[in-house]
């Protein structure tokens, strides 16, 4: 079982992170992403204890979460400054390396944002409640 | 221009920098960082003095929500301009003085965030041309105010104080809000200067007073009016440096600067004249009358602050007669009100904030600032006992000092009103003159205390805890001498001040009478032998008789007063607020989730039902529907029988799976229908409740026949039952009507507005952004609130099992 998770855990993990950049043109998105990466984490803390997946995690999940917040209204933001209203995206394409032609807007920080604190949210929830049960 | 929005936006971003610097800047070094950005702003604002001189003013928007008629606007014109200078001249001065009144051991950086946090707050309400944006940063203000007062939060008092000043000042900031409304309504635009424009329009209008009497509660609350004046005292509890700052140089101004601003909009009404000077008189006695029965230095203070407001606020009063005036010398006489309440309130920020850092030292170098334990001083720290004594002098109205000057206007100004055709009929107004001559009786007494008492007598006996006196290090001097120096040239440079800072501050308060002789007087040091000067040789001559025998006649401040009566009402009404709230919201969450449920259902059905019930056209159209293909139907037959099945379900494990059964039916259907997206979010989803729902096993109840009276099962079959059919009727209904026009064609063309092929994602990312925003933000709430819930409980868990 923790043999299979370790190799599952990372196609997961591709797999989150594919749904999340493919959003734009079919389905996917921040959303479904967010939620794809935290099913990856949960199932690592039912195969491992809570202590080794710390070890092999070492970040906050409340802080990933604060961070995609940041990200979404950063965005919102940012857009300010260039002197357009609230929230308007851009998109430029841009050729990344494994997933080929992609097209990077503002949309997509903003949908990093939303996949961030869906999974930090939901992680820590998680977490919470079962250290709570130990 | 872009100064002005960045002198609003600059402390706050250094405020978010503060606690990072911190990290490098470690101590009170961070005081080096902070006093840059007042210091900065002050120098550069400073050099726009002369264009605004020469008549220019700066106004500048930007759309912020423009469908609803808010502009980020700022506009700096002369009134702002006095203010921005306050602000940013006396922020420098109150840091360099904190970096040293601070000990190491303090929060410093929560200290210097705050304070940036109040800075920007207050630039913001001193520049802000559109009325929501003035509201933001006028709450702003009161909350950063409501953080620093409870800055040592560990006491008592420093949280009640907090909590007073914040319920005061920002349930007044909610009248003034409705006051803008109603502006809004009356003229359709939130623009200050727009508003000045209209002012004919609104003037006639039936919600006119309506209007004018909630913008002024909000000035008043924020003012420290009578008698909304009892958070004052309270808020003390600061650290000195923030009283000196918010409490007695520029918050507490705030008021006098929407008064001010609204002149040219209220101005010219009976009721606008009485309410604010009768108010201000009334807090002008009642302040000085109390300031003087007080031990505490700060306590007395922030009385005599008090009082020094209500008088700049009656001479505002007083100034705005010259709107119903017609004849050019009338208009002069009452405009001069106006001119002196603010050159009064430029040398109340230089002599008030000069004693508070007074107290400040004293208070740092022999832990008192009770006056029953301070005496014989002025040999011992003889540069603290000489700013007291230029402060003191000032604030009683005495020559060589600034405060002598705007002392005199004042005098002259009640004077005026006898020789007004507005008002001369009315006999309360010859009382206004004696009013002010009283309160300013009293104000020589206090005044009298805080230097005779402080500094010259016995040394009283030591108290424990006692530190040896000493001078103060003259870091700390640095400050509250550049304030008294400025106390003493003001006195004899008035007219710098008058011509450059205060005169376009004149034409913002008149537009129309711009560029009129005499708007801008002359100050004369001495003006003859006038009532004015025999008013203030008698304040003088009764001050020193009063002070001199105060021993004798103290007893009558034990006689029942109003103050803490007021107090004591305060405290009262708060309680019982606090006992009715909890009463009503003990009877309703009643701990079991199945009556939250109910509520929820209950609110939807009257809200939808109301609303279908007020649509009465009741279509059903089928036509345009697909016909019902045979797996769909066994879809849903299986989601009906799961459905019916958990109510019957005898172990909670059994009702999960039932329940995950339903749940993947959905998903099939979106795959049916062809909704990947929602498919794939929909399993997902199910999958990650399922592992919730294994974690919380182990905390729910055993899964037991319910034994609830035959009432409450029908009841809640009633609810269920309702909400049902009401969702099945608009699930129908949508399809028959089409009330809106159809938003579809956004869709088709969203890969070229958005850039997007996925519809689904450019409606959450773009179209929808702002409510995909914040749900990311509930969401995230949602979250943390979960968390420190779990957190909270396993808390309290442990500290019961240490009882046990």
């Amino acid at each position: 079982m923790q043999t299979v998770t370790k190799i599952v855990f990372f196609i997961i993990l591709t797999f989150g992170v594919e749904l999340f950049l493919s959003g734009h043109n079919n389905p996917g998105g921040g959303f479904i992403g967010g939620l794809v990466l935290s099913s990856a984490f949960v199932l690592l803390y039912l195969v491992y204890d809570i202590e080794t997946v710390h070890r092999g995690t070492p970040f906050d999940f409340k802080r990933v979460a604060a961070l995609g917040v940041l990200l979404a209204v950063g965005t919102g933001m940012l857009s300010l400054v260039f002197g357009e209203s609230f929230l308007s995206q851009t998109t430029w394409l841009v050729d990344l390396p494994v997933f080929g032609e992609t097209e990077l807007g503002t949309m997509t920080i903003f949908e990093a944002g939303v996949a961030l604190t869906v999974l930090g949210v939901v992680v820590t929830i998680i977490l919470g409640i079962s250290e709570d049960v130990e | 221009m872009i100064t002005v929005l960045l002198a609003i936006f600059i402390p706050f971003i250094a405020a978010c920098l503060v606690p990072f610097i911190h990290k490098y800047l470690t101590g009170r070094r961070i005081g080096w960082f902070v006093i840059t950005i007042p210091l900065f702003l002050f120098i550069i604002l400073l050099r726009l003095v002369p264009s605004l001189a020469d008549g220019a003013s700066y106004l500048h928007t930007f759309p912020w929500i423009p469908s609803a008629g808010v502009y980020f606007s700022t506009h700096l014109d002369g009134l702002s301009m006095i203010f921005v200078l306050l602000i940013t001249g006396i922020g420098s001065l109150v840091v360099l003085y904190s970096i040293y009144y601070l000990s190491e051991r303090e929060a410093i950086g929560r200290f210097y965030t705050y304070l940036l946090l109040f800075m920007g707050s207050m630039l913001g309400v001193v520049l802000a041309d559109n009325l929501i944006v003035l509201y933001v940063f006028w709450e702003l203000t009161s909350i950063s105010s409501f953080l620093l007062i409870a800055f040592w939060y560990h006491r008592k008092q420093s949280r009640y104080g907090a909590k007073k000043s914040m319920l005061i000042t920002v349930t007044g900031g909610i009248f003034m809000l409705a006051g803008f409304l109603m502006l809004y309504a009356m003229t359709g635009t939130f623009s200050l200067q727009e508003l000045i424009a209209m002012r004919d329009v609104i003037a006639v209008d039936s919600l006119f007073v309506p209007a004018m009497v909630l913008v002024l509660i909000g000035a008043f609350t924020k003012s420290a009016q009578f008698p909304f004046h009892i958070w004052l005292p309270d808020a003390m509890e600061a650290p000195t440096p923030v009283s000196a700052y918010l409490h007695s140089a520029t918050m507490v101004k705030a008021g006098i600067y929407l008064v001010a601003r609204f002149t040219p909009v209220f101005a010219g009404h009976m009721t606008w004249f009485y309410l604010v000077a009768c108010v201000g008189l009334l807090t002008m006695l009642w302040g000085s009358v109390n300031a003087v029965k007080q031990t505490d230095l700060k306590a007395l203070l922030a009385f005599s602050t008090v009082s020094q407001l209500g008088l700049i606020m009656s001479l505002l009063g007083v100034g705005s007669l010259a709107f119903a005036s017609s004849e050019s010398t009338q208009i002069a006489l009452f405009t001069a009100a106006t001119f002196a309440a603010l050159f009064h309130m430029v040398n109340h920020s230089t002599f008030k904030g000069a004693l508070f850092m007074v107290v400040g030292i004293l208070d740092h170098e022999l832990g008192t600032r009770n006056i029953k334990r301070l005496g014989g001083l002025a040999t011992i720290m003889p540069i603290t006992f000489t700013i007291a004594l230029i402060g003191s002098f000032s604030m009683a109205g005495l020559p060589p000092f600034n405060g002598f000057l705007s002392k005199e206007l004042f005098f002259e100004a009640m004077l005026s009103l006898q020789s007004s055709n507005a008002v001369s009929m009315d006999s309360v107004v010859l009382l206004f003159p004696i009013v002010a001559w009283i309160g300013s009786i009293f104000t020589f007494i206090y005044c009298m205390i805080i230097v005779f008492q402080t500094f010259f007598g016995k040394v009283p006996p030591p108290f424990p805890g006692q530190r040896p006196a000493k001078e103060a290090p003259i870091q700390m001097l640095i400050s509250p001498i550049v304030l008294g120096s400025l106390v003493v040239l003001i006195f004899f440079f008035p007219n710098m001040l008058g011509t450059y800072i205060l005169g376009p501050a004149m034409n913002a308060v008149y537009p129309q009478f711009e560029g009129m002789q005499g708007l801008v007087p002359e100050i004369h040091v001495w003006h003859g032998w006038g009532m004015p000067i025999f008013m203030t040789l008698g304040v003088i001559v009764s001050g020193v008789l009063l002070y001199r025998f105060l021993r004798y006649w103290k007893g009558v401040y034990r006689l029942g007063f109003l103050q803490w009566t007021l107090d004591r009402f305060y405290n009262a009404s708060l309680q019982r607020i606090e006992r009715l709230a909890s009463t009503i919201t003990k009877s309703y969450m009643t701990g079991s989730v199945r009556d939250y449920v109910a509520y929820i259902m209950i609110f939807f059905i009257a809200l939808i039902g109301i609303g279908l019930f007020g649509f009465q056209q009741f279509i059903f159209d089928f036509s345009n529907d697909a016909p019902i293909e045979i797996n769909e139907g066994i879809i849903i037959f299986v989601m009906m029988c799961s459905s019916v099945a958990i109510l019957f379900a005898k172990s909670r494990i059994t009702a999960i799976i039932l329940n995950g059964v339903l749940g993947y039916s959905i998903a099939i259907l979106f795959v049916v229908f062809r909704a990947p997206d929602l498919a794939l979010t929909q399993i997902i989803v199910e999958t990650v409740t399922t592992v919730l729902f294994l974690l919380c096993f182990y905390y729910l109840p055993e899964w037991k026949a319910e034994h609830k009276s035959v009432s409450m099962r029908v009841r809640n079959a009633i609810i269920a039952g309702i909400s049902g059919a009401v969702v099945t009727v608009v699930a129908l209904l949508v399809q028959g009507h089409s009330m809106h026009p159809t938003i579809s064609i956004y869709y088709e063309t969203a890969s070229r507005i958005a850039g997007g092929l996925n519809v689904v994602n450019t409606i959450l990312g773009d179209f929808r952004a702002f409510d995909t925003m914040l749900e990311v933000l509930v969401l995230f709430i949602a979250g943390l609130g979960v968390y420190s819930l779990v957190k909270l409980r396993r808390k309290r868990g442990v500290d019961h099992t240490e009882k046990k």
